[in-house]
């Protein structure tokens, strides 16, 4: 059977479609927007103090690649995100297992936490600014504060979520309580805690951009509020397109990752 | 090295809840399985027989009475029970042979001494070929029998198997029934078997021990006299059939005796 399924059997609910549909139809929606905006710019609909066309930003692109103050506040921007999640998730992983599998944790952790989580991150930056400066410790408190709360708590659902016989079962193979988080619960969430820093990092990079806005010297999130008071917007969109970058190089490692160290899990 | 104990329940009673909600569970049900010996529980579902075994593995707190294994008291889960249970317990990130040398792992057994015990027990439940799989990968039979080689890799006193079969298909299950006793046969453990189904009890056991549900309590035991191996046709046997309608007997009595 070499025919082609004729089209229609593409909209089965939940069907698998093949590899070369799907790649068409991701590049469609793609061709469609960058159509769009040609239509726009190209088109004169748009004057281009207020968008750009796809030309001028490609060549904005290779003027800053060249000077290299692109790579200098991509590399600024990125270590802050870096710095800041790194330090929420190396306290957030074993805390949030921690508050899953002990109730006493949870119940002292979870009324402060729920407080706090719901708190918006941007009315914190006045008060960040205030106690530490414009400095890169303010960006990345920034980060911590708004990553911090959000891993904890879900990375606590993930480890509650561990089947109990599952813990049964060990303890009648010999598992001591006090070793169940390291030979348990930790192993049984560690697909679903990747998952967690993947959807996180995301979050980290929203959280930069108004950090960045507010008070900083460097970073794509500065160089696009001086680019907004020179009316570039080339810039901004360059600055944007970064981040959607980097976002999905940080979201593709994470899942590579995820099939290197929890390769039992589909 | 195979070691093998007696266990002895006396008077146990369980109790869920507290206030005007209280469920008694279990009301001072009294047991005895002798060292070696295959007893099967058979009741039916809600009766209190899977939390008996969760109580005499230590995995719950009993509200009354006394359980001993080997003559030492239950107070919490140890290595000296194994376990078998309904729902499927791989560890999903450990690999089939990794399953198996969980337990000799924890006891800090050396590398050379788990291998040897992962080939062994891999090769009574017929799995030898299976060791790099993950559990993922198996059928649930399959993963069934992974549960009771690496239960037994760990050479527990007692083996508790509550309705280890219960999710299988018939056909599954008769095999499954088979190599259990086969392996029972080699390992000479003490097994105490949990199941809702009167054929599966009549096949497996030395006694069978008839429950009654809420509360629970042993109704009645019953020696099985059939010599073993029991054959697949055994159970069109008059005296085989006629045991299984006496099970029957007591059990639906319970349910008219309730409303």
């Amino acid at each position: 059977m070499s025919e082609k399924p004729p089209l229609s059997k593409s909209f089965v609910p939940y069907r698998p479609i093949s590899l070369a549909l799907a790649i068409s139809l991701g590049a469609a929606v793609w061709a469609l927007v960058i159509g769009g905006w040609m239509l726009l710019t190209y088109g004169g609909r748009v004057p281009e103090m207020f968008l750009p066309a796809p030309g001028k930003v490609l060549m904005t692109a290779g003027r800053l690649i060249a000077d290299g103050s692109l790579l200098m506040h991509t590399a600024a921007s990125a270590q802050v995100v870096l710095v800041g999640f790194v330090i929420s998730s190396v306290v957030a992983v074993p805390l949030g297992l921690y508050m899953g599998t002990y109730k006493a944790v949870q119940a002292a952790l979870d009324p402060l936490v729920n407080f706090i989580r719901y708190l918006p991150v941007t009315s914190f930056v006045p008060l960040f600014i205030l106690w530490i400066g414009i400095g890169i410790e303010q960006r990345v408190s920034v980060i911590i504060f708004g990553t911090f709360f959000q891993q904890l708590v879900m990375i606590a659902d993930a480890a509650r979520s561990v089947p109990r016989d599952l813990v049964n079962a060990a303890y009648t193979l010999g598992t001591k309580r006090s070793t169940t988080v390291r030979h348990i619960v930790f192993p049984a969430s560690l697909p679903a805690v990747l998952d967690i820093l993947r959807v996180t990092v995301g979050w980290a990079w929203t959280y930069l951009v108004v950090a960045e806005l507010v008070a900083a010297k460097s970073g794509l999130g500065y160089i696009s509020l001086k680019a907004m008071r020179g009316f570039q917007v080339d810039i901004i969109f360059l600055a944007i397109a970064m981040i959607g970058i980097l976002g999905l190089i940080t979201d593709q490692g994470f899942r590579l990752l995820r099939r290197l160290v929890a390769p039992w899990a589909a | 090295m195979t070691k093998s104990a007696d266990i002895t329940v006396s008077n146990v009673s369980l109790r869920y809840g507290s206030g005007p909600k209280t469920v008694l569970a279990l009301d001072g049900i009294s047991l005895d399985v002798k060292p070696n010996e295959f007893a099967v529980i058979v009741g039916p579902s809600g009766c209190g027989k899977s939390s008996l075994l969760y109580l005499i593995a230590g995995l719950e707190d009993r509200t009354g009475g006394d359980i001993t294994v080997g003559g030492a008291p239950v107070d919490g889960p140890g290595p000296d029970r194994g376990m078998v249970f309904q729902s499927y317990t791989l560890f999903p990130w450990l690999t089939v042979a990794q399953n198996v040398a969980y337990g000799p792992r924890r006891r800090g057994l050396a590398e050379e001494e788990r291998t040897r015990l992962v080939k062994h027990y891999l090769g009574e439940v017929g799995l030898a070929g299976f060791a790099h799989h993950y559990p993922a990968q198996l059928s649930g039979g399959m993963k069934q029998r992974v549960a009771i080689a690496r239960a037994l890799a760990n050479d527990p006193a007692v083996l508790l198997m509550d309705e280890p079969f219960g999710a299988l298909d018939s056909q599954t299950r008769h095999s499954m029934q088979r190599l259990l006793l086969r392996v029972w046969d080699h390992s000479q453990k003490t097994v105490l078997f949990v199941t809702h189904d009167i054929e599966e009890a009549i096949l497996l056991a030395d006694r069978v021990f008839v429950m009654s549900g809420r509360p629970g309590q042993i109704r009645k035991v019953l020696p099985v006299p059939f010599a073993r191996p029991r054959l697949g046709d055994i159970v069109l046997d008059p005296a085989f059939i006629a045991m299984k309608r006496e099970i029957m007997g007591l059990l639906r009595s319970d349910e008219d005796g309730e409303d």
